[in-house]
Formats: C-alpha cells, structure tokens, sequence
C-alpha cells in the first residue's frame, strides 16, 4: 500500500498509533483523537492490544468482548466511533482458520493449550498477531471490504514497549523464515512505515516521562516509521512571564490580596513559590521537547479529571493542533 | 472520611515482620515508598534489605544501586546511632534467572540452557519472567539470613495482580499440557488423539516455524531435571508471602485509575488470605490556605489585574489545587467506605521529585504521620 491519498480531502493518516509512557493519559488522548476524526459520517475505530478494556473505560461503556467492533459514541460533528479489544489468542485462531482452513478443529486447540503455549513462548508471534489485525483493520477500506474505517487509532503499548513491539521484521526474524507469518510481517510493516501512518506520544511534562519519550522517538528512528505530535498532557499554561515565575519561585515575591491578615498572603506566597517552581519545571521539559524537532500540542490540565464528557474538550484541543485533515 | 490509620512505625518496630512487599499498579510510587520505608525502619534501628525493581536514575544513584549489581551495597549516609543498617539493590532480573539455572545444573547443561535461543527470549521478554525473579531474588535474600527485614517493591506491571498471576504463568507455561504432549506425542493413550494432535502441531510448526519448536524441546529438555527444584523455590517463596512474617502494603495515588487496581489487589490479597497491612495513598494534595476555590476565583475577579497580576495568577492557581483537593478527597472517600476495614495513610505531596535520601527521609515521616 503506497500513499493513497483521499481526493477530495479526509483524514490525513489511515493509522495514527498513539503510545507514552503508563500514567501519561495515553488512552484519553487515543479515544479524544478518535472523537476528533470522527467528523461528517465518518467511521472510527479505536483499539487497544494489552486487555485493559481501557477503551470501555473512557467511554463509559460495557468491556469490550473477544473481536467485536462495536460502536462506542456518535459524536456531535455526525460521526462514529467503534472500539475493538485485540486479543491475540482469537486472532491467532483467526489466522489459522484463513491460511491454514483449521477451524473447528482450531478451536478445538485450546483443549491442548496450543494457543495460550504459542502465544506465550513467541512475544513476537504476539506482537505479529496483534499488529496484524490493525492491519487488517486498516486494509479494509482500500480493499473495499464492509464494515470499513476512514482511519484507525490504536492505543499502543507504552513507550518502553513501542519500538519492540512495531518492529515487525525483527519479531519474526527467529520465527518461520517463509510462509504466512512472514508475509503478513512484511505487508504490516509497509504499511506501518507508509505516509499514511503516524505515531504520537503523550507525555506529562516530568522527568520521566520525558526521558522515556525521548528514548522511544530514537529507537523508532531506525524503523523508518514516522512519528507525528509529541501531545504534552495536563499542562498548566501561565500568563506569567519567565522573571515573574523565578521571583516568585525564588519566594521573592510578597503577595498582598487586600483585606487578608499577613498570615493569609504568606501563605498564599509559600503555594505561589512552589507551583511557579514546578511551572518553570515544566517549561525546562517542554524545551527539552523541543530539541526533538517534532510539533508540539499541549491539553490543559482538568482537575476534576477525565469523563465521557471531558473527551468532547480533549478532541476540541486535538482537533486544534494536530494535523489531522487533507485539504 | 477514611479507614483505620496504618501505622508504619508500629510495623517497623515488630521484630516479627520480616518482609514487607509493596504492591500496586504502575507510576504511583512503590519505589519510593520501599525505599521511604527501609530506610525509615534501618535509621529506627531494623536490618534492613530493599530490593528495587525499577528505581527512577537520580534515586538509583542516591542508594548506590547500579545497573551491573545483582547483590545488596550498603547505602551511605544512614543514621545508624540506633544500631540499624539498610542495604539496597536493583534486581537484574535476567542475572538472577541465569544464576539459577547455573547453581542447580552441571556445568555443560548449564551452558547448553543459558545458550538455547529459547531461553534467551524467556529470560528477558517473557512477561512474567520480571515477578517470578523477584521472587526468587527474595527467597535468595531471605535464605542468606543477613537481614532482619526485607523490603520488596514489585515489578511495574500492567495491572495490579500481575505480581501475584505472572510467576504461575511462567511455571504453567514451562509444565503446560501442550509442551508435556510436544515432548511425547506417540506415548500410550494419546496415541488416539493423535491425528488432532498432528494437525495442531503441524500448523504450529508452519506458524511458529520448525526451529522454535525444537529450540523449545531442547530447552525444556535441559530444563527439566532443574525445573522440579525451580518449582520448588517458587512453592517455597510462595509460602513466605503467606507466612505471619510477612505483610502487604497496597500502594496507590488518589486517582480513579490506581484506586481502581488498589481495590482488586486489596480484594484478591483478601480472598486469598494474605496478610495485608494496609493501603498506602501516595502525592496526596493539601492546602494551608482555608480558602475554598469558589471564593479564591470570586477574589481574582475582583482585583485589577494592572496591579495585582501576581495576585490573580496566585489566586487562580491556589483555586485549582482546591479542586485537586476536593477530588482527591472524594475519591479517597469512596473508596474507604466500599472498604472500611482496611488501614490506611497518606504521603503528602512533595514539590519536587524524590531523588535523595533526605526527600526520602520526608516521606517516610509523611507516612508515619497520622493525618
């Protein structure tokens, strides 16, 4: 699959994998990013490959069970969008059914723990299998098959993972060196490498996090998959400026609200210090994000947390930022 | 409201608790709080080993333990006038596992194992290999007899559970129906499944291509005669976590996520009978400023921001962590009242990251604090 592009405008990427490390809000970004795409009639699908029904989660929904694709929300601009939980025992029995015609007798497997043991002694067979499915996902419209998507967003494995696991090639290399299982690493990977597919990361702007985005965005260099948008999540924007926020870090800066006792405004001062100070924190992380070369999109930090009604402003945010549309 | 006070110090100072294991969900500070709580018990006067599993840079380097270690180094810097000592260490979890097959096989069997491409991927990507080593690490620990208690963080595991799930994974896995049939599918009675038999395997074959299964047979083959004394140990570890020696601390953050996976590990530690101390609530936000958000937004709306724009921002940023507050108290109510036997404690929240001892030492006094 070489660069098809949509005629008259649409989404701008068939695939938009998005990872960060665990904690970061990964999975609010996928499914709001979801929630974005899904514009004019169009349909979405949103999946994850580690069984956290995280997708069920955020959107309030019942678990999403073995491989159905089932609508999650309509969203207001007149889309749709559907969740599919991966799981690489079915889709390994999937697999054997189309190359290998098993079956019944396939599922008869799990009697013997065929599938559970190769699923398990091969994480690259696994990691085939789930990619694989994406794959087949993403596939369908171009092979005008039903129940097709405008895009697809996977809700990837976290930061420490992400390289590994879209690494394809590398996962089969000790596998069969022919047959099926190559054949599908190799179309996955040309699709995954392809203009039409992106990864982004989530990051909160902490040490850690930013140190492991920073880490993945180079071990995905050498695979020629492209990444998109660095999306710094639960950023507390300031309309102060830099000497304001070191004064005031400093504790330097004596706040007077008329009509508070000194005790008040010492108090109120000894907070302002330590938030300006994690503020200037967090701006040194947005810098170091900066020296990656990549664009940069940052959502608001939301303290009552994250809720169907919440992905609405997540999308908003998104759709704002990132370059998501053709024409 | 909140449950019944966890209190550490009490544990610390009972000579009977010999193992602590900090468990909970990823990124809601277990090592820290391992770490807070061994060098809490050492400065009180206890022996202390703590074994880390993924300690962020700068604390690693605080508690001397680096990347090439797989044993326990003094930390420096400890009070000990009560007579106590902490040793700390990082688990190397493919060390460990390769030490193992080392001690209990012949020289030769144990090259051929260490060799097996199979073993190579078990021993490094196989999730669950990370939980069954730590356990291992801390019968080992346990064995010396060098410490009078072992603090345990736990591997970060996608959910909760898998500290308890992921060892017996492992241990299935290798003894598994599957495996004991590919070893011997033309014995006796399984002869007459052996038509299905042979369809599976020969697509196993295709899929999983001829040089894996064989690999696989090889290493099990090896592994065999030292998988016996591997389960063994892992029974063995097992009875120590069950053990009146030891206790569980559910570490967790005032999130909807980690109290979420607090809840099924209290539940499952419960179910099994396993003795657990109780949960302890991380980055806990407070003010000591008694003024509600409602009323810090009125005020900044009040206030000319050509005069007061320190005071506005300061205001509004104060009325955001009033909300945080707020949030965060509800759901720790929550969950005490869907569980209010279990003890609790809360870890304020620090203004910056715990890299050192002396952030470390506040920690632990934050934990040891009733609120």
């Amino acid at each position: 699959m070489t660069g098809v592009r949509p005629p008259f405008g649409g989404p701008r990427h068939s695939l938009h994998i998005v990872s960060g490390k665990g904690g970061t809000g990964k999975t609010t970004v996928a499914a709001g990013l979801a929630c974005a795409l899904a514009t004019r009639g169009r349909r979405i699908l949103v999946c994850e490959v580690e069984g956290r029904q995280g997708i069920a989660e955020v959107f309030g929904v019942g678990p999403l069970k073995g491989s159905e694709e089932r609508r999650v929300t309509r969203t207001p601009a007149g889309g749709a969008v559907f969740g599919l939980a991966v799981d690489a025992e079915d889709a390994l029995l999937e697999y054997l059914e189309t190359f290998y015609h098993l079956g019944l007798a396939g599922r008869a497997l799990d009697k013997f723990g065929a599938v559970d043991f190769a699923t398990s002694i091969a994480p690259g067979l696994r990691d085939v299998l789930l990619t694989g499915k994406v794959y087949e996902a993403v596939r369908r419209k171009v092979r005008n098959r039903p129940n097709s998507y405008d895009a697809v967003v996977l809700d990837a494995p976290p930061t420490g993972r992400i390289a590994a696991f879209l690494n394809v090639h590398e996962a089969v290399s000790g596998l069969a060196k022919m047959g099926p299982i190559r054949g599908q690493a190799d179309s996955i990977m040309e699709v995954l490498r392809s203009a039409r597919t992106v990864v982004h990361f989530v990051t909160l702007l902490e040490d850690m996090p930013v140190t492991e985005t920073e880490e993945a965005v180079m071990a995905l260099r050498p695979t020629g998959i492209r990444v998109g948008t660095v999306i710094e999540n639960m950023v507390s924007a300031t309309p102060l400026r830099p000497a304001e926020l070191a004064a005031a870090a400093a504790g330097q800066v004596a706040l007077n609200v008329p009509g508070w006792s000194a005790a008040q405004n010492a108090a109120l001062g000894a907070e302002f210090a330590i938030a300006a100070a994690q503020t200037a924190e967090q701006q040194i992380r947005h810098d170091r994000l900066l020296t990656l070369g990549l664009p940069l999109a940052q959502l608001d930090f939301d303290p009552a947390g994250i809720d169907a009604g919440a992905l609405v402003d997540v999308a908003r945010q998104l759709s704002a930022q990132l370059d998501l549309e053709v024409g | 409201m909140s449950g019944p006070f966890l209190d550490i110090d009490r544990i610390i100072a009972d000579r009977e608790t010999k193992i602590v294991i900090c468990c909970g969900s990823g990124g809601v500070g277990k090592t820290t709080t391992s770490a807070a709580l061994a060098l809490r018990a050492a400065e009180a006067g206890r022996t202390v080993v703590v074994l880390t599993i993924d300690p962020a840079k700068r604390l690693a380097q605080s508690l001397g333990v680096g990347e090439l270690d797989n044993s326990p180094r003094p930390v420096g810097q400890l009070d000990t006038s009560a007579g106590g000592r902490l040793d700390a260490m990082m688990l190397d979890m493919k060390r460990t596992f390769d030490d193992v097959v080392i001690s209990q096989s012949r020289p030769d069997k144990a090259a051929a194992i260490l060799q097996n491409p199979f073993y190579e991927a078990l021993s490094s990507s196989f999730s669950g290999t990370q939980e069954y080593m730590a356990m291992e690490k801390l019968g080992q620990l346990h064995a010396q007899g060098r410490w009078d208690l072992i603090v345990v963080d736990t591997p970060p595991a996608r959910s909760a559970l898998d500290f308890l799930d992921a060892p017996e994974h492992l241990s299935s896995l290798l003894d598994g129906r599957f495996l004991r049939l590919l070893l011997a599918p033309a014995r006796g009675p399984l002869r007459l499944m052996s038509v299905g038999f042979n369809l599976v395997s020969s697509a196993m074959d295709k899929v999983l291509g001829g040089q894996v299964i064989s690999d696989v047979k090889t290493f099990v083959t090896a592994f065999e005669a030292l998988f016996g004394g591997f389960r063994n140990r892992a029974e063995q570890t097992l009875q120590l976590l069950s053990s009146r020696h030891t206790t569980f601390l559910v570490v967790a953050t005032p999130q909807r996520d980690a109290l979420r996976e607090a809840a099924y590990f209290v539940d499952r530690l419960v179910e099994e009978r396993m003795p657990l101390a109780g949960v302890v609530l991380n980055r806990v936000h407070s003010s000591a400023l008694d003024v509600s958000a409602d009323r810090a937004r009125a005020l900044a709306e009040d206030l000319d921001p050509n005069e007061s724009g320190l005071e506005i921002e300061a205001l509004r940023l104060h009325a955001r962590l009033m909300r945080v507050i707020d949030l965060e108290k509800r759901l720790i109510a929550r969950f005490a009242s869907s569980r209010p036997t279990i003890a609790e404690t809360r870890v304020r929240a620090l203004p910056t990251d715990v890299t050192d001892l002396e952030s470390l030492r506040r920690v632990g006094a934050s934990m040891a604090q009733p609120d």
